[in-house]
Order: structure tokens, then C-alpha cells, then sequence
């Protein structure tokens, strides 16, 4: 019997991806075919749309830009010392030794500072928990039952909280806005640029996929203490059970949008989210901080047979190094965060640079909106603490735990994370190493529009909230 | 001072550096002098000296200075490219205090507010814990000493200064109390509806405290009106009204600040402005008020509409304005388990235009004159107890590691606390249960 069900487990895990491309999930189809929507009668039939918030992010203009004598950490290989790169139509255009500048071009010169990708930070709650953290504004954890797969974490951003602009003078210009950890499963993540908008869909990262978060140990069962689940093992049964329905969710309109024999399946919010990520449309993100825990989060996985992309908090994670670099699962964790509660008292300041050592994507991460604006100071106290145990992480690798390990978390390491020709112009410049404590982002470009200058004291995005209640920074500093 | 990133030197594996080095400095800890040699000092009293000496003897600095006459058998420490400070002071922590967060056994630092949230008479450091193991990452990254705090209500209780050695909480105690810990602008925690009311309830203990000073004797038979608060409080709070003891007021909105600016100045008291967020809109009265604040530069969210105002240069703006600054931690995790991460404050509080040397006494010094205890701590200073740190570099970047930390003359053997032994314990995997 225990055989069977893991043939099974496997037979899913292998099919899954194949499903996604060979048999586009009703979603798929829905959003892209609206010759199909229209057969059904234009809105008269609900079927489920996988895009049906859809971003409305413009690229702003920008002139082509050539920051030139900047040493650049690209995140694909050795820095380029007094190298040049030149941003063009929201793309890298060129990097190198030097290159040419196009008549019209902004020419930056970067003697002296450094060049990085834009920061991604995998865990944000900007927006669902923004400031003043007064009650009105918390709208991070749906903590109304254990198990909330239907909400999505785009719904409760208000996109004039007053951290975004703080997150992006930290050089951060993409984030994973997660919903909390009360829940078993707490929603649907959402991916957005660090830009001004008037709506979250304004913000949303074009064509990024959603993630789906799931939280371990001590927050479900502290906050369901009375209902249930109030164990670890009330946990996974949880888990378990939400899957079980899931994958017969998954089942019934998989053969329904083949064969469109009948009436559709009736549709459920939350069942969509969890079969897309069993087709391997959605991403897990899972918050877990011990060792054991994580470990039977990678069954859980398997017996249904989807991936978890990224454990977060993880502080434990350098116990398990080994079994999350054979899982291909990245760590998103802080560098120096820990004894807050039980399950967070074994963090040590070497968690980074040890699963880095097993050859598992190592990812600063921050969970919080201060926090995330160093996350390059983060990940610098992460290499010094590595030496100390005599693992000697390389600034040029260690810029790929705040830029290029993230992207692949959010399935984006094809459009950003790195300094290469043909990426987004996602790009920061710093006044210095940015892994000293004395640096900061001078100027910040999105898809190559400046939206960042730490020169310009008249161009300082500043969010309605902040308008006649805070006063403006001088010289762009917060 | 260096804005640039020092690589470390090439480092052995963990196991050599926690047997090897560092073991075998703990073995020579009997000697009774020692001298640190070549390094870059940053007395902070004084001048830096390039290529100087620190010499010990029992415990005390005997001399500072860059030629310094190095007696026979003096045990010898190489500082040479290496810098030396005094030890660093935390000056606002829970260390010690919390053990788990969110486990109510291991928390230590307030009392239960009750109806009035007065708790002047708690003595935090009575609940200290010299076995936490969170004393030992502070101590390994040159915090040698630091505040313990209470928290909580109107008036939390009394802090005290420790260093944070291995022994009882005797040993550790440097002084107690030194201040007494209370708010203004949080209504809820005070057990009052308004900001307003908060200051009646202020101004009442205090003019109780007045009150009971002056008729004890007919409070002990009765025969006074009742007083706002108890007995033990009231005498709790006799220092403070006499203005020997300082009254730290946690304070954010820059009109809280003035309100207990008023207080101060109507009830003589030795006022310490701690949080501050917006003090640097009112700098020039905190400057001319003689007003020192504790403040950090790793906050710059309008996170209540107390704190509207909060920007990372805010202990910069005070210095320019005159105010003496006490740098305290106001990062992401500022609590027992990153003590450490003081440093951290103080860089970023150069990032963001505070002096060096402004920045570097603010987490030494300044906190040691200011809870009176220069006198022991805070600098490295003839008769001064030796704790001294030798780094690899500037102590605030991030790259710096510490080579050395000396506490009250003994060497502090490093690599040896929980952190360290499970990150032994995992370096490879599978791990054996019997070593570290």
C-alpha cells in the first residue's frame, strides 16, 4: 500500500509539468483564448481565469543610460572592475569593459561606486501590513480558518503605503508580497515592482507567476489553539487534507476543459489555486523554521506531487543542506534573526554561507520593511560569519543570495537577477562596496527608468499617506 | 576612519579556530600583565594613537600610550594593522532578560502592569540571567558591557548597567539602578485613554513622591490622603524628584518630547529622552535643555503616527544641533539574541552623516558618562577596567572580524557559545551527536 501511494506520488511529480504545457490547465485557456470564452457566452459562463487582476504596469521612458568606470557585481560571474553598462529600452543593452553610448544618452560616471542588479526580496509584506501598522491596515493574515487558499495577497495591498519608496532607497525593485503565516495555507502571493502606482495592478510584475504560502509549526497551531489545529501533527493533516481535495479538484476539470463534455465543474477559489500549483503553475513558498519540519514539508510534496520553491525563515535550514540542494529547494532566510520563539532558537549567523557550502541557493529574504532595506548589509554579516567557519563566499557570489537566487525563487531568473545583455534594466548603483555598511543606493533604475536618485532632491517619490503627515526627506534621505 | 571593505584574512576551519587559537589564548588568561601591541587605538577619551599600546595589569588598563614601556614577562598581544577600542556598550537591551521571546518562562523584563501601570520599584536585573546563552554571541563580538532594561505601562521600573562576564549577577552588575524607565505618548500601555490624561497620572506620582518624602512618618501611621501610587513606587521615585537619579522617558513625537522637556524643567528632574524619533525636530530645545537622547539609525518607518517623523539621520541632525547622542539599536531584531548588531547602528548612523568618532562614543563613552559608570567603562584609559577589544578592522563594517576581546583583563575565549557549537555540530552532514 505505502509503495503504491509513492508510485503514484512519483507518477504526479513527473506528469505535472508535462500537464502545464500539453494540456493547458483551464485557466491557460480561459485567459488566453477568448474565441473559447466567447462559445460560452461573454461572462455568462464562470470557468477559471488565470489572469483575471491582470497587470497594467507600464515601463516608464526613459533616455538610453551609460553608467561608465563603476565596478559591476553582475551575478553571473566575476565582477567587471571600471566597467561600463548601458541601459536601452527598459533592457541591458551592453556591459563591459566599455561601451558606446547612442546619441542622447544619460551618461553616468560610477568612479568609485558599484553596480548591482536590483535587490529581490522573496519575503514582503509591503502593502498587506503597511504603516502606521494600525488595525485598519492590517490585512495580512485571513486568520478565519487554517486553511485559505482563495485569498490572494494582491487584494489587501494598498499601494500608498509609505515603506515601497523606503524599500526602493534600499535598491530593492522587486518583491514577493506574501500573505502571513496564521494560516496552514495562507493565500496566493503576488510579485511586484517597486514603483509608484495609483493601483496594485499598476505594480504587478508582468507575466510573473503567482506563489502560494504555507506556514509550519508554531504560528497555525498557536493561533488555532482552540479550533484546531493545535499540534504539529493537526498540521499536516491539514496539509494533507487540503491536497487531497485539491488533486481531485485538479482531476475533475483537467478532464473537463479536455473533452468539455457537460457542464463544467463548479468552481471553488481556493481548489483553483492549489491545482494550479499541482499543475506547476504556482510556486510554494513555505514558511518552516525547523530542520524536521522542512523535511516533512519534502514528503508532503511529494506525495502530491508538487515543488516547494523556497523554504522561508528556515533557520534551521544548515541542518538540512544536504536534502535541500538534492530537492532543488532554495532557503530564503535572515542572516542574523533568531530566538524570537522556540522553533526559531536554533539560528546561527552561519545558516547562510552553510547552505550556500552544499551547493543549495542560499537567499537573504526579510519579512520585515526595515530589515529589507539592508538586505545587502544582511547578506554582508552573512559572509563575514562564513569565514569564520572557514567558508570563503566570494562577493561575487554572495551578491547572487540578493538578486539571481531570488529571481529563480519567483521563476524570473530568465528576465532579472543578473547584469546580462537582454535582462530587464533592473539596476542599482551604489555609493560604494555594497557590502560595507557605509554604502547606499545612490540611484535606482527599473526596466531603465530612473526611479531613484539620491542627487535629485525634487524627484522623491512620496506616497499620498505621507503628504502634510511626514515631513519631506531633504537630498532624497529618509 | 576606512569606508572600504577589509577582506578578511584567509581563515582556517571552524574546529581550528575554536581548539586551536583561541583555546590557547584562554590557557595564558593567568598572566598578570598584558600588553596590546601595534595596533590603531581609539581611546575615544582621547586622540587615536597609531602603533600603540594598551597595558594591562589585574584586570585595570595600567597605561595607554605609544611608548609604552613593556615590563618583563608581560603576556604580549599582537595588534599590529589591527584596531583596538574600548569595549562596546549596548545601551538600551533585553539581554539576559529574554531568553525565547514567546516563551513566558524566559521573559524577565516587566512587571504586571496593573490598574495604575506604575512599577517604579521593579528592579529588572533581579530576573537576569548570567546563564543565557545570548550573552556569549554579544560578548564574542566585542559588546562588552551593556544596559538592561524594564519595559512596559507608564513607569516600567529601574535599569541597571552589566558587564557581560561569566559569573553571578553580582559579578556582572557594574551599577543599579541607573535611570528609571517611563513613557509618554502611549496611551494604552499607560492604562489611560489620552495622551493628556498620561501627563496627569505623570504629574501625580511625582508631586506623590513630593509628598511622601516629606510626611513618611505620618504616611506610616496613616495619616495621610492616599497617594497614586504605592509605597515601594513612591520610594522608588524619591531619586528621580530629588534629580539624582535620571528619568528616562521614552518619547517619539516631537510634542511628546516637549511635554516631558516641560516635566523635566517643572519638577527639576535629570531628563534622558529615549526612542526619540522625531527628536531631531526639536534639537535645538534638546540642545539647549541639556537633554541627551538615545536614538538609532536603522528606522525610518512611519510606523504609528507617533513616529511619522523617523529618518535614519536623526542622530546626525541632533549632534549637528548640540545634543549628545546615545546610540541604541533600532534595526529589524534589535533584541537580546542581535546585542551585537549595535555596531551595525553605529555604522549606518555614519552612513547617514553622523561623525565617526561622534558615532563610535556614542556606543562607548557616552552611555558610560551617562549612567555613571566612566568611571569603570567606556574608554581605554589608565585605571580604567580592561575591556578592550582588538579587531581586524573598522569595528562597524560588517567585514570586520574580532581577533581579540578582553574583559576586565581576562581573554574571552571565542568561538565556544551554543551558535557556534551547532554550526560545528552541522558542518558536515549528517551530524554526530557526540561532538562538538
Amino acid at each position: 500500500m505505502r509503495e503504491a501511494i509513492l508510485l503514484l506520488a512519483v507518477a504526479a511529480l513527473a506528469c505535472a509539468p508535462r500537464q502545464a504545457q500539453e494540456v493547458p490547465s483551464p485557466e491557460r485557456a480561459a485567459a488566453g483564448d477568448t474565441s473559447r470564452n466567447n462559445e460560452y457566452g461573454a461572462g455568462a459562463l464562470s470557468v477559471p481565469n488565470a489572469d483575471p487582476f491582470p497587470s497594467t504596469y507600464q515601463q516608464l521612458a526613459a533616455p538610453p543610460t551609460v553608467i561608465r568606470n563603476v565596478t559591476i557585481l553582475t551575478a553571473a560571474g566575476p565582477r567587471i572592475s571600471n566597467g561600463a553598462l548601458l541601459l536601452r529600452d527598459g533592457k541591458i543593452a551592453a556591459v563591459g569593459a566599455s561601451v558606446d553610448a547612442p546619441a542622447g544618452s544619460l551618461v553616468i560616471d560610477g568612479s568609485g561606486k558599484f553596480v548591482t542588479p536590483g535587490i529581490i526580496d522573496t519575503h514582503s509584506h509591503l502593502g498587506v501590513y503597511a504603516s502606521p501598522g494600525v488595525e485598519a491596515n492590517s490585512d495580512g493574515n485571513e486568520a478565519t480558518n487554517p486553511s485559505t487558499p482563495h485569498v490572494w495577497a494582491e487584494h489587501s495591498v494598498w499601494p500608498q503605503d509609505p515603506q515601497f519608496p523606503r524599500n526602493l532607497a534600499g535598491g530593492v525593485t522587486t518583491v514577493q508580497v506574501l500573505p502571513g503565516s496564521a494560516n496552514l495555507i495562507g493565500g496566493r502571493s503576488v510579485v511586484l515592482k517597486v514603483v509608484p502606482s495609483r493601483t496594485v495592478q499598476g505594480m504587478k510584475f508582468p507575466g510573473a507567476k503567482y506563489g502560494l504560502k504555507m506556514a509550519c509549526g508554531e504560528n497555525p497551531k498557536r493561533v488555532y489553539a482552540q479550533r484546531g489545529p493545535s499540534t504539529r501533527m493537526g498540521n499536516v493533516a491539514g496539509y494533507r487534507a487540503a491536497w487531497i481535495q485539491a488533486e481531485q479538484y485538479r482531476r475533475k476539470w483537467d478532464k473537463w476543459s479536455g473533452d468539455k463534455k457537460g457542464e463544467p465543474p463548479a468552481r471553488d477559489l481556493g481548489m483553483e489555486t492549489l491545482a494550479d500549483v499541482l499543475r506547476g503553475n504556482i510556486y510554494v513558498h513555505n514558511h518552516c523554521y525547523r530542520a524536521d519540519e522542512m523535511a516533512q514539508m519534502v514528503d508532503i510534496a511529494a506525495e502530491f506531487g508538487y515543488k516547494i520553491r523556497s523554504f522561508h525563515h528556515g533557520v534551521e535550514a544548515y541542518k538540512i543542506a544536504d536534502i535541500l540542494a538534492k530537492n532543488e529547494i532554495s532557503a530564503s532566510v535572515w542572516a542574523d534573526w533568531g530566538a524570537f520563539k522556540m522553533e526559531a532558537m536554533d539560528a546561527v549567523k552561519g545558516n547562510l554561507a552553510l547552505v550556500h557550502k552544499a551547493g543549495a541557493r542560499s537567499i537573504v529574504h526579510s519579512d520585515d520593511p526595515s530589515g529589507s532595506q539592508r538586505l545587502n548589509q544582511e547578506a554582508a554579516k552573512a559572509i563575514a560569519a562564513g569565514r569564520l567557519l572557514g567558508i570563503d563566499v566570494h562577493e561575487d557570489e554572495a551578491i547572487k543570495w540578493l538578486t539571481l537566487n531570488a529571481a529563480w525563487a519567483l521563476g524570473l531568473d530568465d528576465k532579472i537577477g543578473t547584469i546580462q545583455v537582454g535582462k530587464n534594466a533592473d539596476v542599482v548603483l551604489w555609493s560604494g562596496n555594497p557590502f560595507s555598511v557605509y554604502s547606499r543606493a545612490d540611484k535606482v533604475w527599473i526596466d531603465g527608468a530612473l526611479v531613484l536618485d539620491r542627487d535629485d532632491p525634487e524627484e522623491v517619490w512620496r506616497t499620498d499617506f505621507e503628504l502634510g503627515y511626514v515631513t519631506a526627506p531633504r537630498g532624497g534621505t529618509r | 576612519m576606512t569606508s572600504s571593505i577589509r577582506q578578511a584574512i584567509g581563515v582556517s576551519r571552524t574546529t581550528a579556530i575554536i581548539c586551536g587559537l583561541h583555546v590557547a589564548l584562554a590557557v595564558s588568561v593567568a598572566a598578570q600583565t598584558i600588553a596590546i601591541t601595534g595596533g590603531k587605538l581609539y581611546p575615544v577619551s582621547s586622540a587615536p594613537i597609531e602603533n600603540g599600546t594598551v597595558l594591562i595589569r589585574d584586570g585595570k588598563i595600567v597605561a595607554v600610550g605609544a611608548n609604552i614601556a613593556i615590563p618583563e614577562g608581560a603576556q604580549r598581544i599582537d595588534a599590529s594593522g589591527k584596531w583596538v577600542t574600548p569595549g562596546i556598550v549596548n545601551p538600551a537591551t533585553q539581554l539576559g532578560l529574554v531568553e525565547i521571546g514567546q516563551v513566558a518562562d524566559t521573559r524577565e523584563g516587566s512587571a504586571r502592569p496593573g490598574e495604575d501601570a506604575i512599577n517604579a520599584a521593579f528592579t529588572v536585573w533581579d530576573g537576569l540571567n548570567p546563564s543565557s546563552v545570548l550573552l556569549a554571541p554579544a560578548r564574542n563580538e566585542g559588546i562588552t558591557t551593556a544596559v538592561v532594561f524594564p519595559q512596559g505601562g507608564l513607569i516600567a521600573g529601574q535599569a541597571a548597567i552589566v558587564d557581560i562576564v561569566e559569573g553571578t549577577v553580582s559579578d556582572m552588575m557594574l551599577r543599579s539602578p541607573v535611570a528609571m524607565v517611563a513613557q509618554v505618548g502611549d496611551a494604552s500601555s499607560a492604562n489611560v485613554a489620552s495622551r493628556g490624561e498620561l501627563m496627569v497620572r505623570l504629574r501625580e506620582v511625582l508631586e506623590d513622591t513630593r509628598s511622601y518624602m516629606r510626611r513618611r512618618a505620618d504616611f506610616e501611621r496613616s495619616q495621610t490622603r492616599d497617594f497614586s501610587a504605592s509605597r515601594l513606587d513612591l520610594e522608588a521615585m524619591i531619586p528621580v524628584v530629588q534629580g539624582r537619579l535620571p528619568f528616562l522617558i521614552l518619547a517619539d513625537k516631537a510634542s511628546d518630547i516637549d511635554n516631558a522637556l516641560k516635566l523635566a524643567r517643572d519638577y527639576n528632574l535629570k531628563l534622558i529622552v529615549g526612542n526619540g524619533a522625531e527628536a531631531w525636530m526639536v534639537a535645538d530645545r534638546l540642545a539647549a535643555a541639556k537633554v541627551p537622547v538615545m536614538a538609532g539609525a536603522m528606522n525610518n518607518i512611519p510606523t504609528s503616527f507617533s513616529t511619522l517623523g523617523q529618518r535614519q539621520d536623526n542622530p546626525a541632525l541632533l549632534r549637528r544641533a548640540g545634543v549628545e547622542v546615545i546610540l541604541v539599536g533600532t534595526g529589524s531584531s534589535p533584541d537580546a539574541f542581535n546585542v551585537r548588531n549595535i555596531k551595525q547602528e553605529a555604522g549606518n548612523a555614519v552612513a547617514y552623516g553622523m561623525v565617526w568618532d561622534d558615532a563610535l562614543r556614542a556606543i562607548t563613552l557616552a552611555p558610560a558618562e551617562l549612567f555613571g559608570v566612566a568611571d569603570r567603562v567606556g574608554s581605554l584609559r589608565a585605571g580604567r577596567d580592561a575591556n578592550v577589544v582588538v579587531w581586524s578592522g573598522d569595528p562597524f563594517e560588517l567585514s570586520t572580524r574580532v581577533e581579540h576581546v578582553l574583559l576586565r583583563g581576562k581573554t574571552v575565549t571565542l568561538g565556544t557559545s551554543r551558535q557556534d557549537q551547532l554550526m560545528q555540530r552541522y558542518d558536515t552532514l549528517p551530524p554526530r551527536y557526540s561532538k562538538p
